[in-house]
């Protein structure tokens, strides 16, 4: 077949046998893809995607707008790149479709929803259109000070900073980082996005002008070490911004309170109850950060830490990757990842379902009431739970 | 046109039906070498109920309809070759019941190896299933409806012999329980003591109904699971070799295969044997009893066992992720392969044939055979890697694979799970009796011509 | 072209058959073992040719340095007896032959090989080798071709040991420190029994760490552990050696308590006896050394070899001891690294 469309990975793209491993997690226990589980396809997997795209290049398809659903439905949670039985091509699969999504943001022909959270970003520096000097409302009353050169700079992101439940975690996060006398200072109203769903999403100039933004404010203000609240900004720090210039030591909140209370250096009230924890796409799978936050949860006396049946690296995605979060591609039927994944939660017979991002926070908030399992489950981002303990 | 879309919908809400040019594109193939035909519509259904309203339009309507698992059979066998109707079953993917004292599952018609394998293991860990190597998004019922194959086959004959009951809707629309099921409620048998209605549809490929339920034997799942490999140089001692490890009755799977890369297999024979146990001792016992059984080849120095320590966790894997890896030695994600069964006094005749196709045709080869029931046959099968973007290399990989299904056909073994040319090329070398017998079942289970058209038929 | 260099005098006068008398694996009384011994110098059969294991041992227990392994295995390829079975032995040439896929670190007067063993590039690491580690080698072509004697293969060895010596010429190094003794072995030991010349330095890796532990004495914590020490049979060609074993386990507090099958006694791992006599002796042979390294009241079983380690550590674990290689252990002495407990 010869190409009449080209993408940076354009050479390797006909190598996928469309096997299905991707559709899986390790043990093949359910469908780990969320796309392919909420729509049902074998064209909403990975494997789906990447022999489209090989048509798509080849002109035997056209862009349309389903081609551009079933691109922009991937929520980016890697579980097709951790599964994939291909070594020398694996690693590359959500670079793929990222590049293809790219082509369709230059071609203008993407859902109407990513256009909108584009144009939010591009105009308001957030996707819920509101004021930039709201940005640092939700550490108001918090005694948190603004960062003067702190050990660490606590970035908090778009969802923490404007959504209901992201603030909470914010909040939260921030009392207990403070609580454990850990070294930070905040941008508040000076934060801007960190551009990792942008990118993620295909608008690779929206997103270099944001990350360069942010690189030169860090280095400006002396900024070395950054705590993020948000697994997304954790990976675009981490993976992205070194290419751009922007090389700092970037840890997730779960591993500095870890890191604080380790060795019996602070300890918690008891607090007997069940938690089954979420591991989020982008602190665990896609960046191998799995033991943190269990360490933490399992530093309360009484919390009966159990596993949900797919965990660590299995972990499926709450659905809130890939900018669904935003552009709610996916949609909200009962196989969408979040109606999927605190259904699981609940077969644990945990009380609390424990999260450590405040995307996933949300995502599975909406799936409780989604499911009408409000009164069974709780989703509580981790601060929260060590709040509820209390320090002893 | 526009009415049976609606018509569609109606039966399987819009989540289950599609014509959109994405989902036409992609089920309009396999991976195989075998060029595509577009289906007109794409569903999947969730229900038996579901199914058999699908079929029953179909029929009024003479839409031919194909059903589908995962395609990995990768002889083109879900591919529509007259168009109409592709049917994904794979959203029917529950495990209804598992008896374990009779030693049986009850899945549906679209459930996957890799769902009733975690299923065993999570509730069940004292049973599995006889898995391919296939990958795990493969379904139970595709792979028995085409004799497939698994671990458990050297003991226990091909997976569907381990069929214990069907429900199957045929192409008229009826719903059809097979076997024991069509007694009761328990699903140990596909047919004995009855006559045998089974045979009406495993194997046929999906001409003759589609299979919504499948119930399937399950076997004891031993705690310690081990491997060893002979190697030999001499193909000819191959059958010898085989026939003594299979008089040991203890073995679970026996394959014999040979490759030219890497390196270290070049002009080599290799035997891979399994063997289970629940104590160290069960173990080391039958190691010790496979190692005596060929003893007479060791003296002579004809043939060794390997050290396969470094390899074990790859052998061990179920299935064997390996093995899709082969499909992209030559960079290209593609490999199909002709696995006819045949006589394992054959071997040597076929070892030469694939390695003469490969050099014939400029193509990769791997070759692994599988003893089936003890050694009453093989599966022999002749593998060829292709790269996707070389469509000389795919047709080149297409005549090796015709030319082996001819030869296999003249040493009077069986295709497996052939394409429609080599269907027909069987079709053809039936005795003509057969051939009649099977056109009058074909005929009268689908007057309409509706199933999976194109596959067993005369033209 | 290469011939063997060895004296028919030497053999013809020795005062004490050693070489088969010692043999853990052939049974002889001292007239038998000289008449055994002078059928082979002579080119005659002998059961010896049939019946050597191949455990090396021969080259140690011979005081006159008349190399009679290599003599055992010279005569058995003159005769066409194979030791495995030929497709096991053809297995081994095609495994380890050149392929163009070798690694070269950043190597200037000195490499540090790790042979065509990945274990030992991952050993090769560390504040021990923070000087030599980028001057790591890897691959078949700077691969010790010694394995083949196990095979009676000599003229395979002959064929590929000077090529690996001309690939290290190549790169112009001095020295070249040898992370297995088999490759150490192969170059102090076959290549100047054969009359190869080598025109680098070699360096045993324990001479290489005794220094380095030395230098370092001050951030050694003792292990204070007992640990029975399994000797490769490659050693065997480089007797002079083994003293470091103790030396290096002193240095750093692992107590070698008294074994049985210890020194000039010790049992190789037999996974080449399992392709070369069956598994019977292989098995027996493996029963006997790890039952003796439990009784010694070790809880450690230390590995100078990978293949080895890869051969017995499960087995060992199952009796309770932990394997770990000799140069985990002195990383876990200078704390660089965790002493695991996984028996």
């Amino acid at each position: 077949m010869a190409y009449v469309r080209s993408i940076e990975h354009a050479d390797i793209v006909h190598r996928c046998f469309r096997c299905g491993y991707c559709k899986f997690p390790s043990d093949y226990v359910d469908f780990n893809c969320p796309s392919h589980k909420a729509f049902g396809w074998d064209t909403f997997s990975s494997g789906g995607r990447m022999w489209l795209i090989r048509a798509w290049l080849s002109g035997e398809i056209e862009t349309s707008p389903r081609f551009a659903q079933i691109l922009f439905s991937c929520v980016a949670c890697g579980n097709c790149e951790a599964q994939c039985v291909y070594p020398r091509f694996k690693d590359f699969l959500l670079n793929i479709f990222e590049e293809t999504k790219s082509e369709l943001v230059d071609e203008g022909k993407i859902p109407p929803t990513v256009r909108d959270y584009f144009k939010a970003i591009t105009v308001n520096g957030n996707p819920y259109k509101l004021p930039q000097d709201k940005r640092g409302e939700w550490s108001e009353g918090m005694g948190i000070e603004e960062f003067s050169g702190q050990e660490y700079l606590f970035y908090v992101g778009c969802v923490g900073s404007y959504d209901e439940v992201g603030r909470e975690m914010a909040r939260s996060v921030g009392k207990l980082l403070k609580d454990l006398g850990v070294s930070f200072g905040i941008l508040g109203a000076e934060e801007t996005c960190d551009g990792n769903e942008v990118k993620v999403l295909g608008e690779k100039g929206l997103f270099t002008a944001l990350a360069e933004e942010n690189i030169i404010k860090f280095k400006a203000k002396g900024v070395k070490k950054i705590v993020t609240l948000d697994p997304h900004a954790l990976n675009v720090f981490r993976r992205e911004y070194p290419k751009l210039g922007g090389a700092f030591q970037v840890r997730h909140y779960t591993e500095v309170v870890a890191d604080a209370i380790g060795g019996g250096r602070t300890s918690f009230g008891p607090l007997k109850t069940r938690v089954t924890y979420h591991d989020p796409c982008y602190l665990g799978r896609r960046n191998l950060i799995f033991e943190p936050p269990r360490e933490v949860l399992r530093a309360v006396p009484g919390l009966d830490l159990v596993e949900m049946r797919r965990w660590a690296v299995d972990s499926f995605c709450c659905g809130g990757g890939g900018g669904n979060f935003f552009t709610d591609v996916i949609g909200t039927g009962e196989q969408s990842p979040a109606r999927v994944r605190v259904r699981e939660a609940l077969e644990t017979g945990a009380e609390v379902l424990a999260v450590a991002c405040p995307q996933c926070a949300k995502m599975l908030v909406d799936g409780v009431k989604a499911e009408g399992i409000e009164d069974r489950l709780e989703v509580m981002d981790i601060a929260q739970l060590l709040s509820r303990a209390g320090l002893a | 046109m526009k009415d049976i879309l609606r018509s569609l919908v109606d039966i399987l809400g819009e989540r289950g039906v599609s014509n959109a040019a994405e989902e036409l594109w992609f089920y309009a193939r396999d991976p195989g070498v075998l060029e595509a035909h577009f289906p007109d519509y794409v569903v999947a259904p969730e229900t038996t109920e579901q199914v058999r309203q699908v079929v029953r339009l179909a029929n009024e309507e003479k839409i031919p309809i194909v059903p589908m698992g995962n395609g990995m059979a990768l002889t083109g066998l879900v591919i529509p070759l007259k168009g109409g109707i592709v049917m994904d079953m794979k959203r029917m993917n529950r495990i209804l019941e598992v008896n374990e004292k009779a030693r049986y599952a009850v899945v549906e018609g679209g459930t996957s190896q890799g769902a009733l394998k975690a299923y065993l293991q999570d509730h069940h860990p004292q049973l599995r299933h006889s898995l391919p190597d296939a990958p795990p998004t493969t379904t139970i019922a595709a792979n028995v409806s085409l004799h497939g194959q698994g671990r458990l086959t050297q003991q226990y004959g091909f997976n569907s012999d381990m069929v214990t009951g069907l429900e199957v809707v045929l192409p008229t629309g009826e719903v059809c329980k097979i076997g024991s099921p069509s007694l009761g409620p328990y699903w140990f048998s596909k047919g004995p003591t009855l006559p045998d209605l089974s045979g009406l549809f495993l194997g046929w490929l999906g001409t003759t109904g589609i299979f919504t339920k499948v119930g399937l034997k399950l076997y004891p799942n031993k705690k310690i699971r081990d491997v060893e490999i002979f190697v030999t140089d001499r193909v000819d001692l191959v059958p010898d070799i085989i026939y003594k490890l299979t008089h040991l009755e203890m073995l679970e799977d026996i394959n014999a295969w040979f490759q030219p890369r890497p390196l270290m297999f070049k002009d080599n024979y290799h035997i891979t044997m399994y063997f289970t146990g629940d104590t160290e001792e069960e173990v080391e016992f039958k190691r010790k009893m496979i190692w005596d059984s060929l003893e007479e080849f060791i003296v002579a120095k004809d043939g060794g066992f390997m050290g396969v320590g470094y390899m074990k966790p790859m052998l061990l894997e179920m299935p064997q992720r390996g093995i899709a890896a082969f499909a992209d030695v030559p960079r290209g994600g593609g490999f199909e392969y002709s696995g006819p069964i045949t006589l394992i006094e054959h071997y040597p005749d076929y070892a030469l044939k694939v390695m003469e196709l490969a050099e014939k045709y400029e193509v990769i080869y791997s070759s692994a055979a599988r003893v089936v029931s003890g050694g009453h046959s093989m599966m022999f099968s002749i593998s060829f890697a292709f790269n996707r973007a070389d469509a000389a290399m795919m047709e080149r990989v297409k005549k090796a694979l015709d030319e082996a299904t001819e030869f296999a056909l003249e040493k009077g073994g069986i295709p497996w799970k052939p394409n429609y040319k080599e269907q027909r090329m069987t079709l053809e070398k039936l005795d003509p009796n057969t051939l009649k017998l099977l056109q009058m079942v074909k005929r009268n289970l689908d007057p309409n011509g509706i199933m999976n058209p194109g596959n067993w038929e005369v033209s | 072209m290469y011939a063997l260099k060895f004296e028919k005098e030497i053999c013809a006068t020795c005062p004490s058959p050693d070489c088969l008398l010692k043999c853990q694996y052939m049974e002889f009384d001292k007239d038998e073992a000289h008449q055994e011994m002078m059928k082979l110098v002579n080119g005659e059969d002998s059961r010896v040719l049939t019946e050597c294991v191949t455990c090396y041992a021969c080259e140690e227990y011979c005081r006159r340095g008349n190399h009679p392994y290599y003599l055992i295995g010279e005569r058995r390829e003159e005769k066409g007896i194979l030791t495995a079975p030929r497709a096991i032995t053809n297995q081994w040439i095609n495994m380890t032959a050149m392929q163009g896929k070798q690694m070269v670190g950043e190597v200037q007067d000195t490499a540090l090989s790790s042979c065509l063993i990945p274990e030992l590039g991952m050993l090769g690491s560390g504040k021990l080798f923070e000087d030599v580690a980028q001057a790591i080698t890897f691959g078949a072509e700077f691969m010790c071709p010694a394995v083949h004697t196990h095979f009676a293969k000599m003229s395979v060895v002959k064929e590929r040991l000077p090529k690996v010596i001309d690939h290290f010429r190549q790169l112009g190094v001095e020295k070249v420190i040898c992370l297995h003794d088999e490759c150490y072995g192969t170059y102090t030991s076959i290549a100047p029994a054969f009359g190869i010349e080598v025109p680098f330095t070699p360096i045993y890796y324990m001479d290489f760490l005794l220094e380095k532990l030395n230098e370092m004495k001050d951030q050694i914590t003792p292990l204070n552990i007992r640990a029975a020490y399994q000797r490769p049979c490659s050693n065997r060609l480089i007797p002079q050696k083994h003293r470091l074993v103790r030396e290096i386990m002193d240095l750093i507090g692992v107590e070698l308590p008294d074994r049985t099958y210890q020194d000039e006694n010790s049992l190789c791992c037999a996974e080449i006896l399992r392709a070369v006599s069956g598994y019977r002796l292989a098995n027996d042979v493996q029963q006997r050394n790890i039952d003796d390294m439990v009784e010694c009241g070790a809880s450690y079983c230390v590995f100078n070899c990978p293949a080895c380690q890869s051969t017995l550590s499960e087995k060992v674990a199952k009796r309770g001891l932990t394997p770990v290689h000799i140069i985990d252990l002195c990383k876990a002495a200078i704390g660089e690294k965790e002493l695991e407990v996984t028996a």
